[in-house]
């Protein structure tokens, strides 16, 4: 039986507050006004801010529909204002945007300097939230398959699943408040973008917020019914001389696979691609389901390792290690592989509304999308390639550092270029509110472990989990 | 020279497994055994030294990787430059998406088709030789265990007829050594 020791504890409460105080921070210094905006751009580009990006504020004309080619687009800063571009670029096209260039501009740039902190929220609720749900959909597929090997992790992923709950519900009040227009995170929501904007209006059956909302409601409830009878069925299990919880956990993990499956797609259209009201892919559900699912078996083989530390789990052996890194390597690649697939279609069609997704990514985002291709696939292809190094805890514990970080920059690049457009960096918004979540994550997850014994003691494969050796 | 083995036959991969590790816990030495399908853990219980085939896989996929990039340069950019689909291929860099299912296949096809020949080489098989299998019957439902008999050959006989061997024989090996 595992108890919450102190000091973890302690740093997960201390993640939030310091966390919660950054992010406080990164929220009353939004500027309120168009002059404030551009006073702090002008800042930073005094201060010779952004790094590593070169291009400015013209990148926006990247997101025109008529100027895909953007090795035709002049690139130096002074050509912006002359030019006139119609810059108010939020998602796409503003094309239909007529006069007042200028002004809108300006107001695009407040608008993208107070989505900071709602948007560095946002990814990292919305990073932790997959964490659970990956960790739930990992859970039931072993449940389905009747796995044995796995059986002695299941109170590892059920403490894990635990932040579910209140990490959808986290998610679901953002939602809410970007439905209620106090954040413009999702611009098909601005009535006054889509009254000018015709792809818009064409799908508004589909994302209009009502229906958005309810949409959100239909999959929280149902991710979390699944995880509340798994969790009690599996407990009822410990003290059952039969077989029946389990068979009632098989039944149950089939039906929920199949809904898992049709509303994570549906769930990353809306929470993600929607951020992008003109853009689509049509592998986006199972992308986003490659980067939540490595993280949630990344994250399994932390705990499992870090509870064994702690010298808990004592029948989890090496081959339980090396099983999870081998997912963690074949997922690894398979995100690789959908990342892929996604990219070169879209670059070599080179349609101006596809392509302009990844064109505001190699520019505005070069270092982070390219840096994250090399750390959720290069390096855990190397560090875990050899058989060895995937029984050696330190191994799994550094690739799962990187990865971890790579797809918190995966989640990072799907939402910010649409949200911030070129005024994204890492200050205090995003590092507070990834410490906050993760305090909460490892507050959330340890208190559950420590509800139950580890040891699923009353499952029939139970045995088959002990003796496990490949 | 000659020396005397025993083969000891088996009907159960399991019934194997444990005499293998009773046999090895004798110290008895194990030289070959013959089963009609990979039984799961034997290598490790006889002690059998880990392969090195995923090095040289390793090596062979890099092999695969640097050929298909010369190949892909010197047929796509440095000999035939082309515009396919508005994307005139001047440079590799900027045309290398293009060229990443090329890389892969041929990292794949290096690795996996060299790996094959690099198994038969090192096995010492070929096509048309003739097989070293003392009995035909372990290609179809029985387990032969080879072990070389020391000092005490009925010691051993009966060492292995505890363990659950069906049949017990001896055998003088002619040939090599």
């Amino acid at each position: 039986m595992y108890s919450f020791s102190k000091n973890l504890k302690i740093f997960s409460l201390s993640l939030m507050v310091v966390g919660a105080m950054a992010l406080g921070i990164g929220f009353l210094s939004a500027p309120t006004t168009v002059e404030e905006a551009k006073a702090m751009v002008a800042d930073a580009h005094g201060h010779g801010g952004h790094g590593d990006h070169d291009t400015h504020a013209d990148d926006h004309t990247v997101v025109h529909l008529d100027q895909a080619h953007h090795s035709d687009r002049p690139d130096d800063h002074a050509n912006h204002d002359d030019k006139n571009y119609e810059a108010y670029a939020h998602s796409d096209s503003h094309d239909a945007h007529g006069g007042g260039h200028g002004d809108s501009h300006d107001k695009h740039l407040l608008h993208q300097l107070q989505n900071r902190p709602w948007a560095a929220t946002y990814v990292a609720a919305l990073f932790f939230m997959m964490i659970a749900l990956g960790a739930l959909a990992f859970y039931a597929i072993q449940r389905a398959a009747q796995a044995g090997w796995s059986i002695l992790l299941f109170r590892v992923m059920e403490g894990i699943t635990a932040y579910l709950l209140p990490g959808s519900i986290i998610v679901f009040v953002l939602l809410i408040l970007s439905g209620l227009h106090l954040n413009h995170l999702f611009v098909w929501m601005d009535a006054e973008v889509v009254a000018h904007d015709e792809i818009i209006q064409n799908k508004q059956s589909y994302l209009n917020v009502p229906f958005f909302l309810a949409r959100a409601l239909f999959y929280i409830v149902g991710w979390n019914l699944y995880r509340f009878y798994s969790r009690k069925f599996s407990l009822a299990q410990d003290n059952d001389n039969g077989i029946g919880y389990h068979k009632k956990n098989f039944r149950l993990a089939a039906g929920f696979l199949v809904f898992y499956i049709v509303t994570e797609s549906m769930m990353s259209w809306d929470w993600i691609m929607s951020v992008d009201p003109h853009w689509f892919s049509t592998l986006f559900g199972w992308y986003v389901f490659a980067s939540m699912i490595v993280t949630a078996v990344t994250v399994i083989a932390m705990v499992t390792i870090y509870l064994k530390s702690k010298g808990l789990l004592e029948e989890v052996n090496d081959s339980h290690i090396h099983d999870l890194g081998k997912f963690m390597f074949g997922f690894s690649v398979f995100w690789t592989y959908l990342w892929f697939s996604q990219f070169m279609l879209i670059w070599y069609s080179n349609i101006p509304e596809e392509v302009t997704y990844f064109i505001t990514r190699i520019e505005d985002y070069n270092l982070l999308f390219f840096g994250m291709v090399v750390m959720n696939f290069v390096l855990p292809l190397l560090i875990l390639m050899n058989s060895d190094y995937k029984r050696n805890n330190w191994f799994i514990i550094i690739a799962g550092i990187i990865i971890l970080l790579g797809h918190y920059l995966d989640f990072y690049n799907m939402i910010m270029p649409a949200t911030v457009g070129d005024q994204w960096s890492f200050g205090l918004s995003e590092l507070g509110s990834a410490s906050l979540f993760a305090g909460l994550f490892i507050y959330v997850v340890f208190s559950a472990l420590a509800k139950a014994p580890l040891k699923p003691k009353g499952d029939p494969l139970v045995k088959e989990s002990e003796h496990f050796v490949y | 020279m000659s020396s005397k083995v025993i083969h000891a036959v088996y009907d159960d991969d399991d019934v194997l497994l444990h005499a293998v590790k009773d046999v090895k816990a004798a110290n008895h030495h194990i030289e070959e055994v013959f089963t009609p399908f990979p039984v799961h853990g034997l290598d490790k219980a006889m002690g059998l030294t880990p392969t090195r085939i995923a090095i040289a896989s390793f090596m062979f996929g890099c092999l695969g990787l640097s050929i298909a990039i010369w190949l892909t340069n010197y047929i796509m950019i440095e000999d035939w430059p082309q515009n396919i689909g508005g994307k005139p291929s001047f440079s590799y860099l900027e045309n290398v998406p293009a060229f990443v299912p090329v890389l892969f296949e041929m990292t794949i096809f290096f690795a996996a088709h060299l790996m094959v020949i690099t198994f038969y080489l090192r096995s010492r098989l070929w096509p048309f030789k003739k097989a070293e299998n003392p009995m035909p019957s372990t290609t179809d439902d029985k387990f032969l265990m080879e072990v070389a008999v020391g000092d005490s050959q009925k010691k051993l006989v009966s060492l292995l007829k505890k363990t659950g061997a069906i049949e017990v024989k001896v055998h003088e090996k002619k040939g090599e050594s």
